[in-house]
């Protein structure tokens, strides 16, 4: 085995890990802000849909990658409506936005089937991209998982430091308490889904611009709700996201390392991996009884101020 | 003039919260807003503070009319409010819950505010850790939170939502002397009770309140308790009735050792718990919520299990029985929480009597005979007068007193052998209050045996043969109430429960 | 105009809400084809008309309706209890991978037994998958949404797996699919010109048995406390892990029955393009079932409409087949944003019930 196979693996690792490290982010920040978003397999797939027909149809990379993210809040919008807005059940309300997203995407992205594209190219940062091992993952990638590089470090930060982390841990905690002292929780819950929104959106941007450039109907293959699960796995807070996509990342790209050493086995019995490991995550860590313990408290309650 | 109010209303789809109320606060004055549960005191405190907005009236403040905004704006006036529940921030730390009230720009650092708490704590006497999570903080301590969170700013008007119902009788006399203070420094207070004692030894000047209106105002010092009983619950008769103590006979229920570990973060200790019911006695609990109550009840339900120790009923050990097996020998549960654990607030009377109903009767082989559970729903309904268009009527539309009835009702109508009984009369009005004192009365004369639960220590006198308290998921001895002095309960109440006056029942 | 709780929830809107969200969805879906330059009269004839003109339509509805009420009967159970299975393609997928391996080997098997043993492998296999979920909600406390959504996907390239590999006919000239069932694998016709099969008779029976349980037993009262408050259940004492299993051991059997009813029907072999989403589309339909068995029965029709139009205007007027999901989507979307009108009214400014703004003239009177 040598270093060049690594660098490769860890390279597809952090490829592989962006759009969950995306859409988990997103997730993580709806969710603690009190609301689960079951959606984002929808969400992302709206997204791949009109971030390949926008750089499809104008030629730019650009505009692809806007569309993307403004089309997943777009969709996110008529969640916040139903779920926030009008105090709908948020786990029936998710599922109907992935149904809904699966068929719209689907919809208006079926001209552009078998279309190609060229997709993102990488920029290789001169001098760090030439560190062993974690150069060629960390820094001879494209743009937008440099993105999610940045949006990762600023959540962390905003989480972390911020009046504002605070509010919105406030307002997913106790959002009784949090509009007795005035603030507008109603308002902070449609931010955090819209961000939420667009960061499923960028997610499926990266899809369908880079990681595979086309566009193919279910091209998520369920990464939006393993998303969700990575963000229980994270117990919620962002270092931790970022850890878990990396270890997912790795996870489903297993198949490549197997085969590399020359085992024959069925490419379908393979694909299964990423589920089947998110389903043992899923368990390890409820086994450890963390998980459950730092949900946000309100996560899924509609909160109406009237009253 | 601090506050006036002129003309003040609210309505609710159903119900008139408050009915054109006015009331006048001067700088310094302590002044109790007074009124059965119910009668509007929390709504008209959420207007002032700008919680709920107003249908009607005018607000003066400083001799100038103001609409307040929204809970911010009245901050900025220079109120501050104490919630009933409180609205803290479990998770987060001491610090973080009193950053998120104030300003942004009242914060110049968390370091600096950290130093302004401890400063203000000291100030008042009311310790506290700022870096502490709140959820691991004491109710008594939370309640310093919410305190040090208004006095932290120059403050005008501190409102208090029924303050001392969650304190031990030390800890509420400690609090009165920091509301003393704060008024002999000009900040005016206003303070929502319905104990008149607290009330008469606190206030200046009373607002009484009933059912949304203002039936009286007067000075507490000149008034007569049964005056302001009068001005409270109007005409009716304040049956403060005494019962005829209970025929105690042959050891039913006995705990011996009990312990129970916490299952999760939040949950109490229980150690050693010893408690012997007999039949035709009512045993009283005292003890502050959040003191292993809760656990205590589910321990009994069935629920949790215990780590240790024995239950016997009877002498059969129930120890490893669960909820339906001890329901079957005669066991019955009235939990704290009437929506959610004794009801279920959208299934209508009729399911909700078969919650627990079905263990005696109205099932055979599994099926349900919709009809014979429907008639005794009826039945409940008449016998405990509960206020209901009938028995398909939804269990979360009946107030909160009806369905406490309902609830009592349906499970005395399973002519229990043991009965617990948690907080029986915990939001009901007087009357109701009444209804199930004298049911409970005539269950014990019956034979049975009860368990009360509660934090109102006035029920408790009335009602129980012997007294104890719980603390910090330990239980103080179990003695005649005769023994038991206030002052004694509150000690052990406080967890003082060594004192040399009393010794072990047994 | 603003909205305001209702002191009672209004049965009313209960009953409405799915109609109007219908009539919603009709018109959002008239101003959709009129955008893409059909004209909208004539499309939304083609979709919810003329499928079902003549009896073949409704026959081939019938054929729709089979699996989507099986796999709503199912989840039914499950969502009164609040137990979110999601996973009824993936059951779906599994008793179609299990009971079509078991119809394969009984090719030239003879007797009244076949299709029996087929049956019972299906549902044996639905409630095998179903069971997985369950385990780890009771055991591990993981949750049921994440798990059943995981098992789907698991269970899909299980299935592409087997028609690649093992299951793949040998003399089908290498496409991913298994050799044709013979008849007596197949279940019997209704009617030889029809491909309705007996497999509605056992989705009506099992509708029946589930109306029975619900209103009539002392466990469908269990399942609806469950539901309704899981902390009221805990208290008098129901075996809610035990409630789980068998909610999620049901519906995963109806899953499985609804997979034979498909496989062993219209289809007639193994293939990877099986599923049509009738795991995710009978979610949609208890919803607008009201979760109630007639209610599901009303709305099996409707969803089954959805894949029966969509395949009309596909042909008609060349829509893109994925306009059944979209219009399944909106379905739901509007049903639950209707469903705001059960608990709260509208309530117009210039209503009897004063608002904050009529304060000021009230003022100059006192």
């Amino acid at each position: 085995m040598d270093i060049a196979f690594i660098d490769n693996v860890l390279f597809a690792t952090v490829r592989t890990a962006t759009p969950l490290l995306l859409v988990a982010l997103g997730a993580m920040m709806s969710e603690r802000a009190g609301v689960l978003n079951l959606g984002q397999e929808g969400m992302v797939l709206v997204g791949a849909a009109l971030a390949f027909i926008a750089a499809y149809v104008t030629g730019s990379m650009g505009w692809g990658v806007l569309a993307g993210a403004f089309a997943g809040m777009l969709v996110s919008v008529l969640f916040a409506f139903i779920a926030l807005s009008l105090m709908a059940n948020q786990v029936a309300t998710g599922l109907a936005l992935t149904i809904f997203g699966t068929g719209l995407s689907a919809f208006i992205g079926a001209d552009y089937v078998g279309q190609s594209i060229t997709g993102l190219s990488p920029i290789a940062i001169p001098l760090l991209s030439n560190i062993p091992l974690v150069g060629k993952a960390l820094f001879a990638q494209d743009l937008l998982v440099y993105l999610s590089f940045g949006l990762f470090a600023g959540l962390w930060w905003i989480m972390r430091s911020t009046r504002l982390g605070l509010i919105i841990r406030a307002v997913g905690e106790n959002p009784q308490a949090a509009h007795a002292l005035g603030y507008p929780v109603i308002k902070i819950r449609y931010l955090a889904v819209l961000f939420g929104g667009a960061m499923a959106g960028l997610a499926g941007a990266y899809l369908s611009l880079s990681y595979t450039p086309m566009w193919s109907e279910g091209i998520a293959a369920g990464r939006g709700w393993i998303a969700l699960a990575l963000v229980v796995f994270a117990s919620w807070r962002t270092q931790r996201v970022l850890l878990g996509a990396w270890l997912f990342g790795f996870a489903s790209i297993l198949h490549l390392l197997l085969q590399g050493y020359g085992y024959d086995i069925s490419p379908n019995l393979l694909g299964m991996l990423p589920y089947l490991v998110t389903i043992i995550v899923l368990v390890i860590m409820m086994r450890r009884k963390q998980g459950i313990g730092d949900a946000p408290r309100s996560l899924g309650r509609p909160f109406s101020p009237s009253r | 003039m601090r506050l006036e109010l002129l003309g003040l209303s609210k309505r609710y789809p159903g119900c008139v919260a408050n009915d054109a109320v006015s009331l006048k606060v001067e700088p310094g004055e302590i002044h109790a807003i007074l009124g059965e549960n119910g009668a509007g005191k929390s709504t008209l405190m959420k207007m002032i503070y700008g919680v709920v907005k107003p249908d009607d009236g005018q607000m003066m403040w400083n001799n100038k009319e103001v609409e307040i905004k929204g809970p911010a704006h009245a901050r900025q006036l220079g109120m501050g409010m104490v919630f009933q529940h409180f609205s803290l921030f479990e998770t987060l730390t001491v610090t973080e819950n009193i950053a998120l009230y104030l300003e942004p720009s009242e914060v110049s650092s968390m370091a600096a505010l950290r130093q302004h708490i401890e400063a203000v704590a000291q100030e008042y006497g009311l310790a506290i850790n700022p870096d502490r999570k709140v959820g691991s903080l004491s109710v008594g301590e939370q309640q310093r939170v919410e305190i040090i969170r208004c006095l932290i700013q120059d403050i005008k008007l501190l409102i208090l939502d029924e303050p001392t119902a969650v304190l031990t009788p030390a800890e509420a006399d400690h609090l009165i002397q920091v509301l003393k203070q704060l008024a002999s420094k000009g900040c005016s207070i206003l303070f929502i009770s319905h104990k008149l004692h607290e009330v008469n030894a606190l206030c200046d000047r009373a607002t009484v309140l009933r059912a949304g209106k203002v039936t009286g105002s007067c000075v507490p010092r000149e008034t007569s308790p049964a005056d302001m009983a009068r001005l409270m619950l109007g005409d009716e008769l304040t049956l403060t009735e005494t019962f005829t103590g209970g025929k105690t006979a042959d050891l039913l229920l006995q705990l011996k050792q009990i312990e129970v570990a916490p299952n999760d973060l939040f949950a109490i200790h229980l150690r050693d718990i010893n408690l012997n019911l007999h039949r035709g006695e009512i045993v009283g609990l005292a003890g502050v919520a959040g003191n292993g109550q809760d656990e205590l009840v589910d321990l009994l339900n069935g629920e949790i299990a215990a780590n240790a120790g024995q239950m016997t009923l009877s002498g059969q050990s129930i120890t490893p029985l669960s909820v339906q097996q001890r329901r079957r020998l005669g066991m019955a549960v009235v939990p704290a929480d009437r929506i959610g654990r004794g009801a279920v607030g959208t299934m209508n009377l009729t399911e909700n009597n078969l919650l627990t109903a079905s263990i005696t009767h109205g099932t055979k082989g599994g099926l349900i005979n919709w009809q014979a559970v429907s008639q005794r729903t009826k039945q409940i309904i008449q016998r405990y007068k509960v206020k209901t268009t009938g028995e398909h009527e939804q269990a979360d539309s009946l107030s909160g007193g009806n369905l406490q009835k309902f609830i009592l009702g349906r499970e005395i109508e399973q002519a229990p052998q043991v009965l617990i009984c948690f907080h029986p009369t915990w939001g009901v009005d007087v009357g109701a209050a009444n209804l199930i004192h004298q049911q409970l009365i005539a269950l014990r004369d019956q034979g049975a045996a009860i368990l009360v639960l509660s934090e109102d220590l006035d029920e408790l006198y009335l009602l129980a043969d012997r007294l104890g308290a719980l603390c910090a998921g330990q239980l103080s001895p179990v003695i005649a109430k005769d023994e038991v002095s206030l002052e004694q309960l509150g000690q052990w109440m406080a967890g003082q429960f060594d004192s040399k006056e009393t010794s072990h029942a047994h | 105009m603003r909205i305001e709780k209702r002191l009672q929830p209004s049965r009313t809107m209960v009953l409405m809400s799915p109609v109007l969200a219908l009539v919603l969805t009709l018109l959002t879906g008239a101003a959709l084809f009129k955008l893409l330059g059909h004209p909208a009269g004539l499309s939304l004839y083609n979709y919810f008309i003329n499928p079902i003109s003549d009896w073949y339509g409704v026959s081939e509805l019938l054929v729709k309706v089979t699996p989507l009420l099986l796999c709503a009967i199912g989840l039914m159970l499950c969502f009164k209890g609040k137990v979110w299975n999601i996973g009824a393609e993936g059951q779906f997928i599994f008793a179609a991978l299990i009971s079509g391996y078991v119809s394969l080997q009984l090719l030239q098997a003879e007797g009244f037994w076949v299709l029996p043993v087929i049956i019972l492998s299906g549902a044996l296999a639905g409630m095998a998958w179903a069971g997985v979920a369950a385990l780890l909600k009771t055991h591990f406390g993981a949750s049921e949404i994440l798990t059943t959504i995981m098992l789907n996907y698991i269970a899909l390239n299980l299935l592409l797996w087997g028609v690649h590999g093992p299951l793949k006919d040998p003399d089908g000239y290498n496409f991913p699919e298994s050799a044709l069932f013979t008849d007596q694998t197949l279940l019997p016709l209704l009617s030889e010109d029809y491909r309705v099969t007996v497999a509605i008779y056992i989705a009506l029976f099992m509708l029946a048995v589930v109306w029975f349980v619900l209103s009539k037993t002392l466990f469908g009262f269990q399942i609806r406390v469950l539901g309704e408050s899981a902390r009221a259940a805990n208290f008098v004492g129901y075996n809610s892990k035990l409630l789980i299993w068998m909610l999620l051991l049901f519906s995963g059997a109806m899953a499985g029955v609804a997979a034979v009813s498909e496989v062993n029907g219209p289809v007639g072999q193994l293939i990877p393009t099986l599923n049509l989403g009738y795991g995710y589309a009978a979610i949609i339909v208890v919803f607008m079932g009201r979760m109630h068995p007639v209610g599901i029965l009303i709305a099996s029709f409707l969803l089954g409409l959805t894949y029966v139009g969509g395949e009309m205007v596909q042909i008609e007027q060349g829509m893109p087949k994925s306009i059944v999901g979209l219009f399944q989507g909106m379905l739901l979307f509007f049903l639950l944003a209707c469903d705001l009108l059960i608990h709260y009214r509208l309530v117009l400014p210039n209503s009897a019930i004063p608002s904050f703004s009529s304060r000021r003239s009230k003022q100059v009177v006192s």
